[in-house]
């Protein structure tokens, strides 16, 4: 029992942070209709802006921590985004239009540049962190086995709880949700009645980006280690959560994100730790095969 | 802003590349400008700056979108364009010409003055992606399906060689059919489920079953040795010669056969041969099987699977055919990697590989057989000559992939002929 | 009202119910159609005419409703099949409103990949084929015999080494009708195969169809908005509202069923017939709006 709630703890955190990568991959599906593939290395890069940000106000003396997070985590949405929205202007937005395979090609390319971009700036070795946030405490003992939550955790479920309100609410609430919505329904009519759909698309990449670097940031305290190559199997998993809630559904994104997250704790925790990821994957292929429009989505009726 | 041909609009051109420089210094600030460095001996990270990188960085992106605006306004970008459409047609009208000059260079490379051990070793490297860019081309460009995990064939291919081998003293000539069998039974039961899926999605999953496989390669110890790999696979032999110094009692080897002197480079040369030779085969096959009603269907779902329904085409085992087929090749060039290294480990089969081979496909033109004899030479080819530049391969051919997405969506040589033709005077077509 | 007694219907549609989700898109729609005869489907935008092909094509599973296609003496039920079996057995063939040939083949492939079954099997699963055995070098040579033939028939013999995403609009929707002639159907299918035709282009389109109910001799379903298309070459007219049958029989009996004009032109707000509208339809139907909107106005029965 306490083991499990442990796992429990443990997957809700790790879910929290795929659930926020996937909400960039949910949202690019809904208003594009393709798989930003590149994404996963926004989360990569945005992990990696943190961690640089991180060294750069060690090195200026900003300790006190809570002030060092905030800053880190205004900055690493701030650059990352800038990541986002030139990915979209560069590598999809001449390709609207185009045939169907060749966002998708663009975004594969993109994001293996990506990788090398960041491998040949910053070296391919592994980045550790020292701790940051320490500290937690035990909830529940029994059994010789005791429940500890780290401060750690709940920073990152209270922040990602947080953010995906927020996001929650400038969707529904603000014209640029109205506009990404509408977009999302029909791009073509959209633009007919006034939205400037080239602008909302930019501004669903930023978004997704700054939601990702979030991730980075979460990442990189959470682990403590990053290198060049996490964006991939992160981003993976991503896509998984967002294609398990239903791609283009907002809470499908945010549910998958959990799910994955328990599954690969409870995984990891009861099974063969080594094959967690194909898990991961096998839930991907299941979910393709039996329920494409994952549990939360919208059928899709073709249209003749 | 947008500027007549002749007299560029100065003041736009360079408030645009203003904004451009702008974009660039929030691009490269945080991870050009700053540089992580492991101080060693505990001390953790340190960080040091960069800062002249990034000027130069934010100056590139300035002076390169004033010049293209500048000057590439023009009509430039047009006439390479058509130049390359025409080139694109002169390959397909000459193609009988260039494959034979291809060919004849190919067999002939070898006895070259200039071919030494090195160069028939990046031929035969450069050969066995040639031939995985053919095999992935009939699942991407004819069918239009996209696999990115393609290399999982490959790897089928191989370990089903190694492991033959290993266990069945099975030799590289009788692995090489079950290699090709294994790797299409996995495509098939890969393709199964998912090939009526969307495809993006089949995209993806292909990927992931790339990651499946490999994952299990390395953790399935007791079978694939896991990260060690499987060492000691029976090298080929030339109808049962060995291509050894001294070969085992009771055997002939090559250089005994023929009476030569015994040389490493025999070796070399026979397997560049034998991948030559499986390469061709898949040239051919698939020039074939494009003009059969299967190759037609394939190309029919690739243009439009609603209207292929509705002609009475099965589309799902349309595509498990192409799926089945590419993964069948894929397996026999695995087999022939197996044999040529001597060794298989699940370090060469990662996605970066089938990234690359994508890249050999989408880059040469989709569809087109040239493009990637074309492509897997830039690619695979010139990086592993100039050793120097291997560092930026992957960096330049990602740029390259979204780069020929943009500007060339059908890949830098594509032309297509039709399979058949009615042999009746035709009125002039307009250029699409 | 058609019923010829004597004759087993090609096409039996009955109890056709489809609904997405609140929406009823059909409802309970029963119709027949025969071969050597051209049935046209008409009714007004939404009506649900082109949900009917979809159904009877495979696109859509019907909610409820039996679909029975008869083909050489097999009855074959539509609803319970894949849409390329449809096809293949069944031998349904469609055209779509928006059309869909294979752009980047050329005019005669898009011919040989409708005979795609034949050739399969002629190529013995392509083994045949690969080894170039004469058994498939025969049948490829007949496939291009019907395809030569079709192209012929809409007059694009000159082109059949043309991408077909290069034909001009109206050699397109040409060309996608013997596409589908070139599957050997008993049905064709066609959905506004009139639209964005001139008035040239269309009366061959008129020839086309009447000389492929004559000579084929196969039946032919028509979805059409141009009222010139449906009143001169229909046996029998079908005519739908909001995925209802209001009227069924020919084209004279339809084009006086009061119901019909209702659900065209409505009856309490429009008054008169607008002078826009009467140019767009035949004198006779104009005439008999005329007569109706002196009549006094019948209780509305919907």
């Amino acid at each position: 029992m306490e083991y499990f709630l442990q796992q429990l703890i443990n997957g809700l955190t790790l879910g929290a942070i795929y659930g926020l990568i996937a909400i960039g991959y949910t949202m690019v599906y809904g208003i594009i209709g393709m798989i930003n593939f590149a994404h996963g290395e926004i989360y990569m890069i945005g992990a990696f802006i943190s961690f640089i940000a991180f060294l750069v106000l060690g090195a200026i003396g900003v300790t006190w921590v809570p002030l060092a997070l905030a800053i880190v985590l205004v900055v690493a949405m701030l650059f990352t985004s800038v990541y986002g929205w030139t990915v979209e202007r560069l590598a999809y937005r001449p390709l609207r239009g185009s045939f169907r395979l060749a966002p998708l090609i663009s975004a594969i390319g993109m994001s293996i540049f990506l990788q090398n971009y960041v491998q040949l700036l910053q070296g391919a070795r592994v980045k550790p962190l020292q701790p940051i946030v320490t500290g937690g405490f035990v909830i529940m003992e029994g059994g010789g086995f005791s429940v500890y939550l780290s401060y750690l955790q709940i920073i990152i479920i209270v922040v990602t709880t947080v953010l995906m309100a927020m996001f929650w609410a400038i969707l529904s609430r603000t014209s640029f949700g109205r506009a990404q919505r509408a977009c999302q329904q029909d791009r073509t009519m959209a633009g007919l009645v006034g939205v400037n759909v080239d602008r909302t698309i930019s501004l669903t990449f930023v978004a997704g980006a700054a939601l990702a670097a979030v991730a980075g940031l979460m990442v990189t305290l959470h682990y403590g280690v990053i290198d060049f190559f996490i964006g991939f199997l992160a981003g993976l998993k991503a896509f998984t959560a967002a294609v398990l809630g239903g791609i283009g559904s907002l809470p499908g994104a945010m549910l998958g994100g959990v799910l994955i997250g328990l599954i690969e704790a409870f995984w990891s925790a009861y099974f063969d730790v080594e094959y967690k990821d194909v898990a991961a994957f096998g839930i991907l292929i299941l979910v393709l095969v039996f329920k494409p429009t994952g549990l939360l989505g919208r059928p899709e009726i073709e249209k003749v | 802003m947008s500027a007549r041909a002749g007299s560029p609009d100065f003041p736009g051109i360079l408030r645009d590349s203003g904004l451009v420089a702008l974009v660039a210094l929030f691009l490269a600030f945080p991870l050009v400008g700053f540089h992580t460095i492991d101080q060693g001996g505990g001390a953790g990270m340190g960080i040091e700056t960069r800062f002249p990188w990034v000027v130069v960085a934010v100056a590139a992106a300035f002076v390169g979108r004033f010049l293209q605006l500048a000057l590439l306004r023009t009509h430039a970008p047009v006439a390479v364009e058509r130049s390359l459409s025409r080139l694109g047609e002169v390959f397909q009208r000459n193609t009988v010409w260039i494959a034979a000059a291809a060919i004849t260079f190919a067999i002939v490379l070898p006895m070259l003055p200039f071919a030494d051990r090195r160069l028939v070793d990046l031929a035969t490297l450069v050969l066995t992606y040639v031939m995985l860019g053919w095999g992935l081309n009939i699942v991407v460009g004819l069918a239009g399906l996209l696999d990115l995990g393609y290399v999982a064939f490959y790897a089928v291919g191989a370990y089903s060689f190694a492991l033959f081998a290993l266990h069945f003293d099975f030799t590289f000539w009788m692995a090489l059919p079950i290699a090709g069998l294994f790797a299409a039974a996995f495509g098939v039961l890969l393709g199964f489920p998912v090939l009526r899926l969307r495809g993006d999605y089949l995209a993806i999953v292909t990927l992931g079953f790339g990651e499946i496989i490999r994952i299990i390669l390395l953790n399935w110890y007791p079978v694939t040795r896991g990260p060690n790999g499987i060492s000691d696979i029976p090298r080929p032999s030339f109808f049962g010669l060995e291509f050894t110094r001294r070969p085992a009692e009771g055997e002939v080897a090559f250089h005994e056969f023929f009476g030569l002197e015994y040389s490493g480079l025999h070796r070399i040369v026979f397997l560049y041969y034998l991948i030559l030779a499986l390469a061709l085969i898949t040239n051919l096959f698939t020039l074939r099987i494009r003009r059969l009603p299967i190759g037609r269907a394939w190309e029919a779902l690739r243009e439009d699977e609603i209207a292929c329904r509705t002609l009475g085409i099965n589309p799902t085992n349309t595509k498990l055919s192409a799926f089945a087929i590419g993964a069948m090749f894929g397996g026999f060039a695995g087999s022939f990697f197996a044999a040529r290294q001597g060794f298989v480990s699940p370090e060469s089969f990662t996605f970066v590989e089938s990234a690359l081979i994508l890249a050999v496909v989408v880059l040469g033109g989709m569809g087109s057989q040239v493009g990637v004899v074309i492509a897997a030479i830039i690619l695979v080819g010139l990086p592993e000559w100039f050793r120097d530049l291997q560092e930026y391969r992957m960096l330049v051919f990602g740029g390259a992939m979204v780069a020929i997405m943009v500007w060339r969506p059908r890949g830098l040589i594509a032309h297509r002929d039709p399979t058949v033709r009615l042999g009746v005077p035709q009125r002039p077509e307009p250029s699409a | 009202m058609i019923e010829s007694g004597d004759r087993v219907p090609l096409l039996d549609v009955e109890h056709l119910t489809m609904r997405f989700g609140g929406l009823v898109a059909v409802n309970d729609l029963a119709f027949q159609a025969s071969d050597r005869e051209i049935t046209a489907i008409i009714g007004p935008n939404g009506a649900g005419k082109t949900t009917v092909f979809n159904c009877l094509t495979g696109f859509y599973k019907p909610t409820v409703g039996r679909l029975t296609l008869r083909r050489d003496g097999t009855e074959f039920y539509l609803e319970q099949m894949d849409g390329f079996r449809i096809a293949r057995e069944a031998g349904v063939a469609r055209t779509f409103q928006n059309i869909r040939l294979f752009p980047r083949m050329s005019v005669l492939e898009n011919l040989m990949v409708a005979q795609h079954n034949t050739l399969m099997r002629a190529s013995g699963f392509s083994l045949a084929g690969l080894l170039g055995l004469p058994r498939y070098t025969r049948a490829e040579r007949e496939a291009l015999d019907l395809a030569r033939f079709w192209l012929d028939r809409v007059n694009l013999t000159d082109r059949a080494d043309w991408d077909a995403g290069n034909l001009p609009y109206g050699a397109q929707r040409r060309l996608e009708i013997a596409r589908a002639m070139c599957t050997r159907p008993v049905l064709l299918c066609l959905d506004e195969p009139a639209a964005g035709l001139n008035a040239r282009e269309s009366y061959e389109l008129n020839e086309l169809l009447i000389d492929i109910r004559d000579r084929i001799g196969i039946g032919v379903l028509l979805i059409e908005h141009d009222m010139s298309v449906v009143m001169q070459i229909s046996d029998h007219v079908i005519v739908l509202d909001y995925g209802r049958k209001i009227s069924d029989g020919d084209p004279e009996t339809v084009r006086n069923d009061p119901a019909v004009i209702r659900a065209y032109l409505g009856t309490e707000e429009e008054e008169e017939l607008p002078e826009e509208v009467a140019e767009d339809l035949p004198p006779e139907m104009v005439r008999a709006l005329r007569s109706f909107e002196d009549r006094p106005h019948e209780e509305d029965g919907h």
